[in-house]
């Protein structure tokens, strides 16, 4: 019985070593033949399970993308949802390959907390949520309120600054999640829910009577959200930087997933469409992938415009305008590097 | 003929070392102790490693920093451009004070729900059955959501008293408000009187019991303890004018203001820590009154003792030798389950040290050094207290 324990503490303990910080991470997604991603454990609109409990959501179509860019088919990517709390542990140990879960950039997690964020794929800004009936008009009216609050997440320092700055004080109630935060507002009790307007709408979506919620006109900070690796491997960054990029500069050039088959059957007279779509050049090779990789993600995920449209866009409940994260040539600031 | 045999002078061989009585057990422990000390080194030194590999440092700076959150239960002042240390003694204090109010009421409960759980009574011990088994049997998590479930979603929320004429109490679905003492000008003289009434009452105590011992006569200590505790801090406070006022929770914005304020997680926490090892409490309690002989009882009551006096004064005190060494456990189940709290929203040391700043900052390790260090020593400390309490119950033998 004892060599049998023995044998198995050593094999646990070389698997602890090898899970340390691996270099080669599209080496070891390709091997391991998914992509692991780390989502919110559900906001709607942005990741959500299917009926059929797949994932879905614009957060989750990140992650789709880069699995489509590497592998070619965009099912191939494993999700773990985590918390506010649990995601940047789960980067960082390994656990996860890349992180899509509206997570605000900052400079200390870019640099103190070694990760790198690879661009922005939501500006947001924190908003505070309250019922109609509270008669509330503005958020510097909530002097003395209970604040249900997102704990681990840039929202609980904004707030304290926020609050501070104004004079004014409130009672901060911390949660974990959103579904939690939900709940406890919803039975009245805290006054007030904060977090990035795009949350708070997608939120109040799910009410039974959205109607009776609203959400007030300060935004009291910039939240730009986007997908993030671990530091120390910057082939990888740049994998995950370019499929998003891609998405956005395919809808900068009338890519969709309807036409891309037929754009990307032949050279067409725009160098910048064939060289995305790898008809010109070898920028597949260059990123380590196939040539074809920028095809596989708009036809199967789309492009940025598509995939906001579907998931969050304002035909659907979540009904978020596209606002600053329009392209910069239609009044937004969405902006990618040139493909070239 | 003469033999000498002389004894053949046996020479070490390696192979006594496993076979040989005298050499084995040295040698299997210096092993083992070897083996731990390796897998120490390999696990610290793979932490060392992979930090590197992350290029993290391990320092403990991060606590001097300010740490730019607000908590919402303060036993001391805290504002959010604190340092980071600060709002860890925060969460400490909370900690330490839900951990306190549990364990005196779940000893409270326990042992009444264990002494009722022998009543001759069926309902009564029935009763205590059923508290004791859904108590046991249910995870702690569950029943801490459960009641700040119940209390979230069924008492009504402040706004609910707009105009309405509100005590001393209220309960509202954010927690329960209780008036609060304000000490006035000219308090001090009473305060002062009260605490020699208590020194007095510790006094006659000891004084009724001698004066028993010796002559047998009894004296009505609780009785005139009450009077000695009530009478002269109530005269002192009429005389003096009513100093001491009492505040009374009022309906001010959005909630209620003035008075104690019970907030929902820490109703939440309390009651469920205190059901829940109460549970484990009565069953201790149970097992050290069954652990004492029945003579004894019958002993007592041969001597004409009723019941009440039969349990408190031979039965109980015997009992305790069986019951205080599992009680530390159960105290220090408590104290550690109090890292839940996290689950509605308490900041405890779990929540602040361990959640919000841990998260903030970065410092995994440190942080979660820092709470195992602070969990150790708070046990210790408790088991210390009780042990030192165990030696002065248990049986003196000679």
């Amino acid at each position: 019985m004892t060599p049998t324990i023995i044998a198995g503490a050593v094999a646990s303990a070389v698997a602890l070593a090898a899970s340390g910080a691996a270099a080669a991470t599209l080496d070891d997604v390709k091997s391991r033949g998914n992509l692991q991603c780390g989502v919110s454990s559900g906001v709607a609109g942005f990741s959500y399970t299917e009926a059929d409990g797949s994932w879905a959501g614009f957060d989750v179509a990140v992650c789709r993308a880069v699995a489509a860019a590497i592998f070619g088919d965009a099912q191939a990517a494993q999700f773990t949802p985590t918390t506010g709390k649990t995601r940047f542990t789960a980067l960082a140990s390994g656990e996860i390959d890349m992180l899509a879960r509206n997570t605000t950039w900052t400079f200390s997690r870019d640099v103190d907390l070694k990760f790198e964020f690879v661009g922005v794929n939501y500006y947001d800004g924190q908003g505070f949520m309250v019922p109609k009936a509270l008669g509330v008009t503005s958020a510097l009216e909530l002097d003395g309120a209970t604040v249900c609050i997102q704990t681990g997440t840039t929202t609980e320092l904004n707030l304290a600054d926020y609050f501070r700055a104004n004079n004014m004080s409130y009672d901060p109630v911390p949660i974990e999640t959103n579904a939690e935060a939900q709940q406890k507002y919803l039975a009245n009790a805290c006054d007030v829910y904060t977090t990035d307007a795009s949350g708070l709408a997608a939120t109040r979506s799910t009410f039974e009577a959205p109607t009776d919620h609203i959400i007030l006109p300060e935004i009291i900070s910039k939240e730009p959200l986007g997908p993030l690796v671990r530091h120390g491997d910057p082939e990888w960054g740049d994998i995950v930087r370019w499929t998003f990029n891609a998405m956005v500069i395919a809808e900068e050039l009338g890519v969709t997933s309807a036409n891309v088959a037929e754009l990307a059957a032949g050279p067409t007279d725009n160098p910048e469409v064939n060289r995305l779509l790898g008809t010109e050049g070898e920028y597949g090779a260059m990123l380590g992938l196939e040539k074809d990789w920028a095809v596989k993600v708009i036809s199967q995920v789309g492009n940025y415009g598509e995939v906001f449209d579907r998931y969050i866009g304002e035909s659907t409940p979540v009904g978020l305008a596209r606002g600053l994260n329009a392209l910069y040539t239609k009044g937004g600031i969405l902006y990618a590097a040139p493909f070239r | 003929m003469s033999m000498t045999a002389t004894p053949p002078q046996e020479s070490f061989r390696v192979d006594m070392l496993w076979n040989d009585a005298r050499y084995r057990s040295t040698f299997i422990q210096t092993i083992a102790l070897m083996l731990v000390m390796l897998a120490v080194a390999w696990l610290a030194s793979n932490a060392v490693r992979n930090l590197e590999a992350l290029g993290k440092d391990f320092n403990f700076s991060f606590l001097w920093q300010p740490a730019s959150y607000d908590i919402n239960q303060r036993l001391i002042e805290y504002d959010s451009r604190d340092s980071n240390a600060r709002a860890a003694l925060l969460g400490i204090l909370n900690t330490l004070l839900v951990a306190a109010m549990g364990i005196v009421t779940a000893t409270v409960i326990g042992v009444v729900a264990g002494v009722l759980r022998l009543s001759k009574n069926w309902i009564v011990s029935r009763l205590m059955a059923v508290y004791v088994e859904a108590f046991r049997n249910v995870p702690l998590l569950i029943w801490i959501l459960m009641i700040a479930a119940a209390v979230n979603e069924t008492l009504p929320a402040p706004s609910a008293f707009r105009g309405v004429e509100t005590g001393a109490f209220v309960a509202t679905n954010r927690g329960l408000y209780v008036p609060a003492p304000i000490f006035g000008e000219g308090s001090t003289p009473i305060v002062a009187i009260f605490l020699a009434s208590l020194a007095g009452l510790f006094l006659l105590r000891r004084w009724a019991a001698k004066r028993q011992a010796e002559t047998g006569e009894q004296f009505p200590v609780f009785w005139a303890g009450l009077a000695l505790l009530v009478a002269p801090a109530t005269l002192a406070f009429l005389a003096l004018g009513r100093p001491i006022d009492l505040e009374l929770p009022e309906l001010a914005g959005f909630n209620f203001r003035g008075g104690f304020f019970l907030r929902d997680s820490l109703v939440a926490m309390w009651l469920a820590l205190s059901l829940y090892t109460g549970a484990f409490i009565a069953e201790t309690v149970r097992a050290g009154i069954l652990a004492v002989s029945h003579g004894q009882s019958e002993a007592a009551y041969a001597l004409g003792l009723r019941p009440n006096r039969a349990m408190s004064l031979v039965v109980l005190p015997q009992a305790l030798r069986v019951i205080v060494p599992p009680l530390i456990s159960q105290y220090l189940n408590l104290t550690k389950n109090s890292s839940l709290a996290i689950a509605v929203g308490y900041m405890d040391a779990t929540g602040t040290l361990g959640g919000i700043t841990l998260n903030q900052t970065g410092r995994e390790m440190e942080c979660i050094l820092l709470l195992m260090a602070f969990y150790l020593t708070v046990s210790l400390l408790i088991s210390g207290v009780m042990n030192w309490y165990n030696t002065r119950v248990k049986l003196v033998e000679r």
